[in-house]
């Protein structure tokens, strides 16, 4: 979709504005610095959008400067009466048909780059993004009070708070929301949706061009903690995703931890029914933030440093951290003591190498190749998955990669 | 009755004849303390919310009271503060400048204001009876429905109430306009002030009811167990979302169009000059008012509508850049070969518009469906619409108090303090919300009751913060300014700034039967055409003769205090029985006075002729 507009933003870029713009917030949170194909067109937009609106004000002001500096009441002039002008045809079109003009220039990319971005059918993308049907990544999406949970649909994995993606790939995501409205929104890499009860379910893309730990905002007040609705998107190399996915799909929710007192706060995770809403491994149920892989988170609870201490005070006092959770009160509060062993367990639940690190390294790590990729489609079929087209989208997939790289 | 205005009258006779009152100017009063009042305690909410947001992490004030103070601003600033100040100078001027002795129906007037406060009040009294409501002023579901204190009863019912007494605020000002124009006073002659309050009465008239049911869908949601926006049970959440924007989104226009007015007329009478371009001002105003009801899906771009609706939505959204910036221009040729007095009013007008294009801007910026999805939701918007609506709607406010302070009040305020209040609160205007255009694209969304450190927000919030402590300092001045006046401000002359319309040609203060002969009008700007081509006297198109008064009538209060215990009664219903006692209590004291009104005969009184020619013997 870098077309004209592109180009466009190129030479705006000389002109200086776009450097001061794109100076502005933090690098893995601003709109003004897209790392991402949504963000990226969008601020082609918004740029295009600018030019045009300042030219607009510059004629204003220019006039509105004249005239309050030319035509103020002078001295000894008090008794002055201007003629009193009824109107001017010629000026008074000259100012609604300009308007329309610019407008026009504007409406053609709008309507062009809403559809754009509307569009969530994998098929149908043009040129070299084909992508199969099938072969696309899709990740159900929910958000509850006040924490989201991402499901990779077609397979066990499931995960909460930070959603691993591979970089350079459209992933497309379906958006829901288990109690009020929410609105899932992260600035570098595409603008937002609602995420809606009920029937109302959105759609959209995301592609991250870059490695990085993107931060995600819940964009429409759902209750006390709304500003603390917080989330990462980890955007990994493709070759890191896939060995991820693979990672995730292969976890051992049984697996003992070696140190003795995440033993413990193991058994004390399930003797407290910790279980009942904290799922590791993936669970329909969704009560609570899944834990398969709390060692790689990269906050506690989406908006605390991720530390022992922290992970302590959540467990002891969620209601401090986020007021109107769901949490306070639906649990019996451990000793300090358990709750450190609790937090010694869910710490060593990283079921993968790969973690924020990775996304925060400048290691690129492309995807497998085709005979391992077909192994892990052996694999997938164990976990319940479809085989029958993996062999026809693997060729697709290095097709494809062949000419990107 | 004629001397009564002679004589000082107590207090207590002063607060019954208030509480009595069927007359426009003394209505136009109580709206502007009713909401001057409201004003201040919006403002108070709005520096409590910047206090919260100075710093990063602050936890000066808790998560729930935080989202009930953010709630009441926009609430308040919106019904309750806006719309009654809109009515107090509709009220003060229109009759005046139309030529007109009162309003079409004088009771229905008082009874409209009645309404609007015990309906502001209702609502405020959340804050005592267990908490305010705290989703936000578009209140949407399900989070409105399933809030758990009784906030959003007392949104709902107190809205409702005050939403009624604007329903008939409006349709009395369609009638007045337009059955009641002095004789000459053509549609094509009226001020553009008129013309802007008949339009938004018109908006006001079709924009309200899709509120009143949208009000009544969320009270049987919340009261009696219905699930129109509950999804579990088959409603649908969305529908809130379309019933309140096709009510909001005209709202915006009720509110900013009579402040166009008020900027129209300032702008012609400091400049000296007359409208430029009055035919297109007036038809770039309906024409604003017509693509308002096309466009509420703006509000909505990232619901997931679809790309057809959203594009469509987009384009009409930018069509309404057109007219509005036919109107920009218009102002500025009024002021090009004038002779510009920078009075306090006119300040606040060429403040207003560098202030209202940069809003303008950005509006057709959030037009731009598909940018829109980074914008919706943010500062940006946040900063948009308080561009546009206190660059709008407060400048114009403030404008049009200082501007019409020597009609309502007989004094001018005073020229310095004016001036003074205009700097601080330009200036702290801009500091506080020009910048939020940035944090908001740096990834700050709206309703935030604190964010975090580490996102490069920090010096952004704090700018913003110390811009509305400016803006704070400016009111306060104002404030002042207006107690000094009142207590030894000097009477001013009846046309301090050399008017153009009929309500300057009136004495001051202006006689409660407003004008002893109905005016003849020559063409647009009367008084004007009078000064240059005549005696500066407006011509009589009528012999003197008895003028026919409305009586004073408590039944107004009555009807609105019944409501008002009805509406408590309503909001308890659930926690106790007790609350059926208020219930049929209120409707008693509601239907009662309306029965009353219903079959007592009240044909008014009037001023005899011999009465009029001893009283003007002083004044013309």
């Amino acid at each position: 979709m870098k077309g004209w507009m592109g180009r466009f933003r190129a030479l705006f870029l000389l002109s200086g504005l776009a450097l001061i713009l794109t100076g502005c917030g933090n690098p893995y949170l601003s709109a003004l610095q897209p790392k991402g194909e949504g963000a990226d067109m969008i601020l082609d937009l918004m740029i295009l959008s600018i030019i045009i609106m300042l030219f607009v004000f510059l004629v204003v002001m220019a006039i509105y400067v004249f005239v309050v500096v030319k035509f103020r009441q002078k001295k000894g002039e008090e008794d002055y009466i201007p003629k009193q002008v009824e109107g001017n045809r010629i000026l008074e079109t000259i100012w609604t048909v300009i308007p329309i003009i610019l407008l026009l220039i504007l409406a053609v990319p709008t309507v062009q780059y809403t559809f754009a971005l509307s569009d969530t059918t994998p098929e149908s993308t043009e040129g070299e993004e084909a992508e199969n049907t099938d072969d696309a990544l899709w990740i159900d999406v929910t958000g509850k009070q006040f924490w989201w949970n991402f499901d990779y649909r077609d397979t066990s994995v499931q995960t909460s708070q930070d959603l691993y993606i591979p970089t350079d790939k459209r992933v497309y995501i379906k958006l829901s929301s288990g109690d009020v409205i929410h609105s899932f929104w992260v600035p570098s890499i595409s603008g937002k949706m609602d995420v809606n009860p009920g029937k109302n379910e959105n759609e959209m893309f995301i592609k991250a061009e870059e490695e990085g730990v993107y931060w995600g905002h819940c964009a429409e007040f759902c209750g006390p903690s709304h500003s603390l609705m917080d989330f990462r998107i980890v955007a990994v190399s493709p070759g890191e995703f896939d060995q991820w996915m693979s990672d995730m799909q292969n976890v051992d929710p049984e697996a003992e931890p070696e140190d003795s007192s995440a033993r413990e706060g193991k058994q004390l995770f399930s003797d407290n029914s910790c279980m009942g809403c904290h799922a590791v491994g993936s669970s329909p149920a969704m009560m609570g933030p899944n834990v398969t892989n709390f060692g790689d988170r990269s906050k506690v609870a989406g908006v605390l440093d991720y530390n022992k201490e922290n992970i302590v005070d959540w467990i002891m006092d969620p209601e401090k951290h986020k007021p109107g959770n769901s949490m306070t009160g639906n649990y019996t509060i451990p000793s300090e003591e358990d709750a450190e062993k609790i937090a010694d367990y869910l710490m060593s639940l990283s079921p993968s190498e790969i973690g924020p690190d990775d996304a925060q390294d400048d290691d690129y790590v492309q995807p497998q190749k085709k005979e391992e990729s077909e192994q892990e489609g052996n694999e997938n079929n164990d976990e319940g998955n479809s085989n029958e087209n993996n062999q026809e989208e693997n060729n697709d997939d290095n097709t494809n990669e062949d000419e990107e790289n | 009755m004629s001397t009564a205005t002679v004589e000082k009258p107590g207090f207590g006779a002063t607060l019954w004849e208030y509480l009595t009152t069927v007359d426009h100017k003394k209505i136009a009063i109580l709206y502007l303390l009713g909401g001057g009042f409201f004003f201040l305690l919006g403002g108070l909410e709005a520096m409590l919310i910047r206090l919260q947001l100075m710093l990063p992490d602050n936890n000066l004030i808790g998560a729930q009271f935080y989202n009930e103070i953010m709630t009441m601003h926009g609430t308040t600033m919106i019904f309750l503060a806006a719309m009654p100040l809109i009515f107090a100078f509709m009220n003060a001027v229109v009759p005046l400048q139309i030529g007109a002795r009162d309003v079409a129906f004088p009771f229905l007037n008082s009874l409209g204001f009645w309404l609007f406060l015990f309906g502001g009040i209702l609502l405020n009294l959340s804050w005592f009876l267990g908490g305010a409501p705290d989703g936000g002023w578009t209140a949407y579901a399900p989070f409105s429905i399933w809030s758990s204190t009784h906030g959003f009863d007392f949104y709902a019912i107190g809205l409702q109430i005050s939403g009624f007494g604007t329903l008939m605020g409006g349709i009395n000002f369609i009638v007045t306009i337009v059955n009641m124009r002095a004789p000459g006073m053509t549609y094509m002659r009226m001020p553009l002030f008129t013309w802007t309050a008949l339009i938004a009465s018109v908006l006001i008239l079709f924009a309200f009811p899709a509120l009143t049911v949208g009000l009544f869908f969320m009270t049987f949601d919340r009261l009696f167990g219905a699930n129109f926006f509950v999804p579990e049970m088959g409603g649908n959440e969305i529908i809130w979302e379309h019933i309140f924007w096709i009510f909001g989104h005209p709202e915006v226009y009720i509110l900013v169009l009579p402040a166009f007015g008020v900027f129209s007329e300032v702008i012609s009478t400091f400049s000296k000059k007359r409208l430029f371009g009055y035919s297109a001002m007036v038809f770039a105003t309906v024409l604003i008012a017509f693509f308002g009801f096309m466009v509420w899906a703006h509000h909505m771009f990232t619901v997931g509508m679809g790309p057809i609706a959203n594009s469509i939505f987009a384009i009409a959204t930018m069509a309404i850049a057109v007219p509005t910036g036919i109107k920009i221009f218009n102002w500025l040729f009024t002021m090009w070969g004038g002779s510009i007095r920078f009075s306090t009013p006119m300040l606040w007008a060429a403040g207003f518009i560098p202030t209202f294009t940069i809003g303008g801007m950005t509006g057709v910026m959030v037009a731009v469906a598909a940018a829109d999805l980074q914008y919706h939701d943010t500062y940006f918007v946040v900063a948009h619409f308080h561009y546009v609506i206190v660059g709008g709607v407060v400048f114009g406010l403030i404008a049009g108090t200082h501007y019409w302070w020597p009609l309502i009040f007989g004094k001018v305020l005073n020229e310095k303090l004016g001036k003074w209040t205009f700097w601080f609160f330009f200036i702290g205007f801009h500091l506080t919300f020009f910048i939020q255009h940035f944090l908001g694209l740096m990834g700050m969304p709206r309703r935030y009751w604190k964010f975090l450190p580490g996102q490069d927000l920090e010096v952004g919030n704090f700018i913003s913060t110390v811009g509305a402590l400016l803006m704070a300092v400016g009111t306060i001045i104002l404030l002042y300014n207006i107690i000094k006046t009142s207590v030894n401000g000097e009477r001013s002359s009846q046309d301090p700034w050399d008017g153009r319309t009929l309500e300057w040609s009136l004495p001051n203060p202006t006689p409660h039967y407003n004008f002893k002969q109905l005016p003849l009008v020559r063409g647009l700007d009367p008084l004007w055409i009078e000064k240059t081509q005549g005696n500066g006297k407006l011509i009589p198109a009528e012999p003197l003769n008895d003028i026919h008064m409305p009586n004073n009538s408590f039944l107004p209060f009555m009807i609105s205090l019944g409501l008002f215990i009805t509406g408590i009664g309503v909001i308890f219903r659930p926690d106790s029985n007790v609350a059926y006692i208020a219930i049929i209590a209120g409707l008693v004291i509601a239907f009662g006075s309306m029965f009353i009104r219903s079959v007592k005969d009240d044909l008014g009184y009037h001023i005899h002729k011999e009465d009029l020619e001893e009283e003007g013997a002083g004044v013309e």
